[in-house]
């Protein structure tokens, strides 16, 4: 317990003095590719929470993602041209706003996802999230309002009151502020009574319903907070990368949070946050080198895969000799 | 007596076999009713339409005056129906306490809470480190289900469905695969347990049967071709015949 709060205070110190340290060292590259990995870590995290606890192995997850990222792209784009959408709501350049109608609008397709693709189970179940992701994919593409194939453009990072959050290193702090508030918002779901009926619904759905569980209900809840975390982690890349393109709903994409899943650890805290780190690393890293670096990659995974049963959080554990969660 | 399960023409049919045939069954409140049948002769289909895994063809289910037939299997449990499996069906990457105590939670309620933490729900645990305490799996209560020995899981999971408090328990072969002793211990707990709730008690385990029972419907070919107390079902030349007769041979 107190090992615990040690080590995530000790992550988060290290994390927060990344912007000074690229600074300092010159490398400013870095302060980037560390803010990408936090977002696609709290991505990665969201279908964690439905895949390694609930057993929902969604294949549609960018979906979320990309819609959580739209909603921030859609509404500038109306705050710049002065109009409405729909001409009903107004623009909006301020994150405050921003940022919880992405997770409202995304909550909202995950609702409708998952209401029709929880009524089946195992291989169906992974054909319809990904038949839906493919759907939404084309939707955003036939958008020509919002630059169809090309995306829209954020021209100004979503401001907060009191910040400057045209300074790169701020709008840094503010991810990495949102994604821990993330991960303590996860731990505190998966300790309390709901996450105990998921952890049993994805053990043994049959039991739990001889428990008197109508399994259903809570698996669509979890399904629509999952949804809510991935579009809450597309608002803020949307700010970071400043642009929405359909290519954040990819169905690629929702295989590579797959892989941060299963490269960091299933069903642990920290794994998908670790997951998201080495593959964005290796990739920046590997694509400086040679065009096909998806290979050795794809390697890698495998080896942890079959070397470490659990992911990296578990070759972390047996290293520093503590528990993987 | 109030009768807490009544079944009346039940019927069920896959294509062309009829695996319930017009079956009528009652079960009064503090009675442990016993149905037996060679392999095949329906039992498990039968289980399978009151608990609400199958829809039954025709007829109808009533549990303590409600009709229960096209009620989903949760609903059902809601009501008062509580169930053990033939093969036990227990969550295996938790401990026994985990188990239980899983059990206690989802009877309480509360289960959408997001922002408590189930660890420390007072309520859950000692009711569930109570129930332990009183059986042999008390010392067990940190082992991982995986871990533990086939009579071991089915005396936890009839635990977890007593925890539910039910009106009425199904029984699908509790004896199966249990050694000698453990039969006994199971025996004895089913007949502590019987002053809480009624039993429909599905069993080849014809010793056990006969030690629980206060009455026997015997099942073949999915129609019960007797109903009675233990001496008269065993005096059933019918009976004999069918069943009792083969397995003495």
């Amino acid at each position: 317990m107190r090992r615990e709060t040690l080590a995530l205070l000790a992550v988060f110190a290290v994390l927060a003095l990344v912007p000074v340290l690229a600074e300092l060292t010159g490398q400013t590259s870095w302060t980037r590719l560390v803010g990408q990995a936090l977002i696609y870590g709290m991505a990665a995290a969201s279908l964690n929470f439905i895949l390694g606890y609930g057993g929902m192995i969604s294949f549609g997850h960018a979906t979320f993602f990309g819609i959580g990222g739209y909603v921030v792209g859609i509404l500038y784009f109306h705050f710049d041209e002065g109009t409405r959408f729909l001409g009903i709501i107004p623009g909006t350049g301020q994150m405050l706003l921003t940022l919880p109608a992405a997770i409202l609008v995304s909550g909202l397709a995950a609702a409708l996802v998952g209401a029709l693709s929880l009524r089946t189970g195992g291989v169906q179940f992974i054909m319809i999230t990904l038949a839906f992701a493919q759907m939404f994919f084309f939707l955003f593409i036939s958008l020509k309002t919002y630059g169809g194939e090309d995306g829209v453009m954020v021209r100004r990072t979503n401001s907060l009151p009191g910040l400057n959050m045209r300074d790169k290193a701020t709008l840094y702090w503010v991810i990495l502020v949102v994604a821990a508030g993330y991960y303590l918002f996860l731990r505190q779901l998966v300790r309390s009574s709901f996450g105990q009926i998921i952890a049993g619904i994805r053990q043994n759905e049959r039991r739990m319903t001889a428990m008197g569980v109508a399994t259903y209900r809570y698996k669509l809840a979890a399904f629509i907070l999952s949804g809510m975390g991935a579009g809450l982690a597309g608002a803020l890349m949307v700010n970071f990368l400043r642009f929405a393109s359909p290519d954040m709903l990819h169905w690629t994409r929702s295989g590579e949070l797959m892989v941060m899943v299963i490269l960091g650890g299933v069903g642990t805290l920290a794994g998908p946050f670790v997951g998201a780190a080495a593959l964005t690393i290796i990739e920046t890293l590997l694509s400086r080198l040679t065009e096909h670096w998806m290979l050795p990659v794809g390697v890698l995974l495998l080896a942890v895969v079959l070397l470490s049963r659990g992911g990296l959080m578990a070759l972390i554990a047996r290293m520093t000799g503590g528990r993987g969660k | 007596m109030s009768r807490v399960l009544e079944i009346a023409g039940l019927v069920k049919s896959f294509g062309g076999l009829t695996a319930t045939d017009h079956v009528s069954l009652t079960v009064e409140s503090g009675e442990i009713h016993a149905l037996i049948g060679p392999n095949g002769a329906g039992k498990s289909t039968l289980i399978n339409q009151i608990c609400g895994e199958l829809a039954p063809s025709a007829g109808r289910i009533h549990l303590a005056g409600q009709d229960i037939t096209r009620l989903r299997a949760d609903e059902r449990v809601a009501l008062g129906l509580g169930r053990t499996f033939q093969i036990t069906s227990l969550l295996e990457d938790m401990t026994v306490r985990q188990n239980l105590g899983l059990a206690v939670q989802v009877r309480e309620g509360r289960n959408f809470a997001f922002f408590d933490n189930v660890a420390r729900r007072r309520e859950i645990w000692d009711e569930t480190d109570a129930a332990l305490a009183e059986t042999a799996l008390g010392p067990r209560a940190g082992v991982l289900v995986a871990d533990l020995s086939h009579g071991e899981k089915k005396q936890l999971e009839l635990l977890m469905a007593l925890a539910r408090r039910p009106r009425l328990l199904l029984l699908d072969e509790p004896m199966a695969g249990l050694g000698h002793l453990e039969s006994q211990q199971m025996i004895e707990t089913l007949a502590a347990a019987r002053t809480g709730c009624a039993m429909l008690l599905v069993e080849h385990d014809m010793e056990a049967v006969f030690a629980l029972a206060d009455r026997i419907s015997v099942l073949v070919y999915g129609r019960i071709i007797a109903v009675g107390k233990a001496d008269e079902i065993r005096a059933n030349p019918e009976v004999r015949e069918a069943y009792l007769g083969e397995e003495e041979a």
